[in-house]
């Protein structure tokens, strides 16, 4: 049977267009329904238990510059879709159901690959968050899937009892209970969105490679900006006590000093920024040793060894300041690094835990010595050695 | 790209396995192959111990101490003395 396509929903069977839409009072809804619809919705699908909304399946120019814009800032925090069931092309009581995390960037990877297709989409309440992450706390998870199962009234708009998740999906669903609890058996369609349209030609299978996660020199550039304006946001604490201390005159603060003889750490600061959320993450693979802390100290070494020894630093610097900086930012380096764990897709808690059990002793002992260093500079600087 | 060595947390128990392949579906590295409708580890390293294999497990044959491999999460985990937590519920903006 071919569900009905409209223009107008009916706001009482429209689980998108009500405000609360299990709680009866959608009635007292004010908003039209073409108010409340977001703009990737393009009409209504009636469907056996309410009126669906049926979305897009081109991304508007609006949606890439959301995507950028979710990539770049804190703009990704709120960058959500309303969960429950979707419509993308003229989906019937046989067509597929592929589930997602109501993060706009999964909604709209998954929307834009179904292109030509008739299908489902439901929506899961991850809070904004993509679906790895979202499995790994277990927000995309059993009791969600469960819940969204019951709640969009699924059993009753399809007839088969199949439902296709993402694989990164799986760290948070148990199938079998899903199985047992709902009678829908979970089918694992591939890692990327992208490859779902050659899934289902596959007849519903994934080949080794699709099931395979990447972690591309692109995958790796994509994230630097994030994580740049993550230490960036922190940024302002080094450059204050930069600063104070090298303003620090047995005359009191000197702003003069500060920035004459501070722009030095200033500059290496931002050497070491680069260094260790940027350069590491795109040579990741080619830069020697396993451990990430290891990776971002050679990067801060080679970069920063090789700025002052190309200025002529070495020679010109007082000797203080250099073996103070030169403990300093490798290790500040290999700590920015070791932050990239999080979005790279290989590492594991165990192996963090032990990077972290012994980077940190060797953090806390490099800051010191840096510091004597930096007051054996002072005192010489004020003409005391 | 491989991590660490020898630290993942993965063990298979090929004597409750049934060879249903359900881990080897739901696995992001392709760690396990099956040897004589059995589940083996072909390659320990490249383990992220992401959980997924454990939890789509109906028979018990596997098991790792899943987790998420982000230092934020368990410096956060560390200074708050709770378990790892990339603080993603809040407004802090750090995420995975």
């Amino acid at each position: 049977m071919k569900f009905q396509a409209l223009n107008t929903p009916d706001k009482r069977l429209s689980p998108l267009v009500t405000a609360k839409p299990s709680c009866g009072c959608s009635v007292a809804e004010s908003l039209s329904a073409r108010e409340a619809a977001p703009p990737f919705v393009t009409g209504y699908i009636r469907a056996k238990t309410g009126d669906m909304p049926v979305v897009s399946t081109i991304l508007s120019s609006r949606d890439k510059w959301e995507t950028v814009k979710a990539r770049m800032s804190t703009f990704r925090m709120s960058f959500s879709v309303k969960p429950g069931l979707y419509a993308v092309g003229a989906p019937d009581e046989n067509s597929d159901v592929f589930v997602t995390a109501n993060y706009k960037m999964s909604f709209d990877a998954v929307r834009s690959s179904l292109n030509g297709l008739n299908a489902w989409i439901m929506v899961l309440d991850t809070k904004g968050i993509n679906v790895w992450c979202a499995a790994g706390k277990g927000t995309f998870g059993t009791g969600e899937l469960l819940n969204r199962i019951s709640r969009t009234k699924l059993a009753e708009n399809v007839l088969h009892r199949k439902i296709i998740l993402p694989q990164l999906g799986a760290p948070g669903v148990n199938s079998g209970e899903v199985r047992r609890k709902s009678g829908f058996s979970v089918m694992y369609g591939p890692v990327r969105a992208e490859d779902l349209r050659k899934y289902v030609e596959n007849g519903h299978k994934c080949d080794a490679e699709m099931r395979r996660v990447r972690f591309d020199i692109i995958d790796r550039l994509i994230l630097t900006p994030i994580e740049i304006r993550q230490i960036f946001a922190k940024f302002h604490y080094f450059a204050l006590v930069v600063l104070v201390v090298f303003g620090l005159t047995p005359d009191g603060i000197i702003f003069r000093d500060s920035i004459m003889k501070g722009y030095f750490f200033l500059a290496a600061g931002l050497l070491a920024v680069f260094a260790g959320a940027f350069f590491t993450p795109v040579f990741l693979p080619f830069i020697p040793f396993r451990a990430f802390a290891l990776k971002g100290w050679v990067a801060g070494i080679v970069l920063f060894g090789g700025v002052l020894y190309f200025t002529g630093t070495f020679v010109s610097c007082n000797i203080f300041l250099i073996i103070s900086a030169m403990i300093l930012f490798p290790l500040l380096s290999s700590y920015i690094a070791l932050q990239f764990t999080g979005a790279s897709t290989y590492t594991s808690l165990s192996g963090v835990k032990k990077e972290l059990k012994i980077a940190f002793p060797v953090y806390i002992s490099g800051a010191v010595l840096s510091f004597i260093f930096l007051i054996f500079y002072k005192i010489s600087d004020w003409g005391m050695l | 790209m491989t991590y660490l060595k020898n630290i993942t947390t993965l063990q298979v128990f090929p004597d409750k396995c049934t060879g249903c392949g359900r881990c080897m579906e739901v696995c992001p590295h392709a760690v396990f192959k099956l040897e004589d409708k059995k589940v083996t580890i072909t390659d320990k390293d490249r383990c992220m111990e992401c959980g997924a294999c454990e939890k789509n497990c109906d028979f018990g044959a596997i098991s790792v101490k899943a987790g998420v491999g982000c230092a934020t999460a368990v410096i956060n985990g560390m200074i708050r003395g709770t378990e790892p937590d990339c603080g993603c519920d809040g407004t802090s903006g750090a995420c995975c």
